[in-house]
């Protein structure tokens, strides 16, 4: 359904059919001295020639991978863009899916519900889950929700992470535990005292592999743990091996969330919800668009049981018979949303991303399942064609010995990555991450990410990058 | 509509039954004629203390939530364990086969709840 604005003459006739005379009418009950008088401190008008110039001026500032400008970048750590398709944006850029705002109208919408239900099929089918929801706004965000939802149905809220959750996942988590007060199963009724924050995250390292220490896991899980919260591909590129995280976290009463922001990877790694994992989430954003500088994303959320489904948050669609018996689909579970259930909703988050789900959904149409993996073992092809090449260069190794996909993490010598970037960038290649930023102990390591649109002769140019000019 | 004068109501549209020192507790018709299709309802753990005046769980159709109040303070005896996959039972014997829980009581009685007669009246005052 295209979003078309109001005319001045279809908000009159509104006007005077509820009894107002203004739109201010409206906004009455917000006192006067709250209300903002006289104009916004913008800039006057552009012409549109003027602003595509500007526009231009800004976009200039991007440097991304192109064979026509011969910029190369090898940067994922939690991004990773893949090749998009065309018929991606044709069909997703149609104006009743761009345009429209919430469509979820059963009447005016089957057609973005159906693709909304087949998304939340597929996530499912990726994830290994029972059901998924509409998508959230980011695989960050999404991690945040499957920790409360972990409080809500354990009645706990101990929380366990993998340091090897992306930095800036943990970090959001974090800020989503502030102020929520100490008791996730309280009847808002009585309201926590003043703005108590939940236990910060705690954190169990990696070993030598660069996976979880399984150990550190044991020692760290105890009866008060609501969630126990890993990453697979983690931020170091490790495969992990979720079914004995799945085993320690239950034995204890603890519900496992797993996190992924590669999720091509799950195209060859076991799904997992086949380890045992019981909340599993994502991003999608790579094989959905381009970056677009770190946001928007599209966060996906799937989940198994009957109590899982009542504690998820996030919108959900459902398959229905209309009243003559025909298939249709509708939202559905709304008594767990905010617009019914108030402050006892299972979250505040009221939409999708829909469109870039839409474009998920499209693409990964577009592959089928067979092509879906043959994208994966060509990006794992290409990985370690990248690890050999790069790792057989003096003084660079693979700094840890897991099992990776697509990303690996090198152990650069002279311990600084930094010099490697800046190295790199001279001969107009990002070869990856640089990880001291994000821990002081990972300053040797720089972590590259290949993907599909690495030519043979593009990896031979990153390797090229690694060593000085002349 | 008529409600049944051998149960005593509360003004939160729960009804309450005494016998053998453990009360019975569920919503009354018209709270179920005010919600519309029952879809789930969410019960306590059997052993758990009730509380007068006090949430004890939540009882939801398609587009409302609404809190159940238990009548008395006490330990809860029993729930009803055939709403998880047919909450429509309390739509069809509110009085019946859709009781919610039964609540142990020390002693205590009815006495301070509504009668039928003064719950008619409430539920005439609402509409």
């Amino acid at each position: 359904m295209r979003y078309i604005p109001h005319t001045k003459d279809d908000i009159e006739r509104m006007l005077r059919v509820i009894g107002a005379s203004t739109v201010d009418d409206l906004f009455a009950s917000i006192p006067e001295e709250l209300r903002f008088e006289g104009s916004l401190d913008l800039p006057s008008p552009i012409s549109e020639l003027e602003l595509l110039a500007h526009l231009h001026e800004l976009g200039a500032s991007n440097q991304p991978q192109s064979h026509a400008s011969g910029t190369l970048v090898f940067a994922g750590a939690g991004c990773h863009p893949h090749a998009i398709p065309s018929a991606v944006s044709t069909l997703a850029g149609r104006s009743e899916f761009c345009t429209a705002y919430t469509p979820y109208q059963p009447e005016l919408s089957q057609g973005t519900l159906l693709s909304i239900f087949e998304f939340q099929t597929m996530v499912c089918e990726l994830l290994g889950m029972e059901v998924a929801n509409a998508s959230m706004y980011d695989g960050a965000s999404a991690t945040a929700e499957a920790i409360l939802m972990a409080q809500r149905l354990t009645g706990r809220s101990r929380v366990v992470a993998a340091a090897s959750l992306h930095p800036e996942y943990a970090q959001t988590c974090t800020t989503y535990l502030s102020g929520l007060g100490g008791d996730p199963t309280a009847s808002p009724r009585s309201a926590p005292q003043g703005r108590e924050d939940r236990d910060p995250l705690v954190q169990v390292g990696w070993d030598s592999s660069g996976a979880l220490d399984t150990q550190g896991l044991g020692r760290a899980i105890d009866d008060r743990t609501a969630a126990v919260v890993v990453q697979s591909p983690n931020f170091l590129g490790i495969i992990e091996d979720l079914d004995p995280v799945c085993r320690a976290a239950h034995a204890a009463g603890a519900l496992v969330v797993s996190a992924c922001t590669e999720p091509l990877a799950l195209a060859l790694a076991r799904a997992p919800g086949d380890a045992g994992v019981d909340i599993a989430v994502g991003e999608g954003i790579g094989l959905a668009g381009p970056p677009n500088l770190g946001g928007p994303g599209v966060g996906l959320f799937a989940a198994r049981g009957k109590k899982a489904v009542r504690a998820m948050p996030g919108r959900i669609v459902g398959q229905t018979l209309d009243a003559e018996g025909r298939q249709g689909f509708v939202l559905t579970l709304s008594t767990r949303e905010q617009h019914i259930r108030r402050e006892k909703a299972t979250s505040n988050i009221c939409t999708n991303h829909g469109l870039i789900a839409l474009r998920f959904t499209i693409h990964l149409a577009l592959l089928g399942q067979s092509g879906f993996r043959r994208l994966a073992q060509l990006n794992l092809s290409k990985a370690a064609f990248a690890a050999e090449l790069l790792c057989g260069m003096d003084g660079f190794e693979p700094a840890f010995s897991g099992p990776f996909f697509n990303e690996l993490a090198i152990r650069v010598p002279d311990g600084d990555a930094d010099a490697v970037v800046a190295r790199a960038a001279v001969r107009g290649v990002v070869p990856g991450v640089a990880l001291g930023r994000f821990h002081p102990g990972l300053k040797d390591i720089l972590l590259v990410s290949i993907n599909e649109t690495h030519r043979r002769e593009d990896i031979q140019r990153l390797a090229k990058s690694f060593k000085s000019m002349g | 509509m008529e409600f049944p004068k051998d149960l005593r109501y509360t003004k939160d549209h729960e009804w309450a039954r005494l016998r053998d020192g453990v009360v019975t507790v569920g919503v009354t018709a018209f709270a179920v004629e005010q919600l519309g299709d029952i879809t789930l309802v969410d019960l306590p753990e059997v052993d758990s203390q009730a509380q007068a005046g006090e949430a004890f769980g939540t009882i939801e159709s398609v587009k409302s939530v609404s809190d159940l109040f238990a009548p008395v303070d006490g330990k809860v005896t029993a729930v009803n364990d055939q709403l998880e996959d047919r909450p429509e039972l309390v739509n069809e014997s509110p009085y019946g086969d859709g009781w919610l829980v039964t609540i142990e009581v020390d002693g205590s009685d009815l006495e301070s709840l509504l009668d039928a007669a003064a719950y008619t009246e409430l539920v005439a005052q609402e509409q």
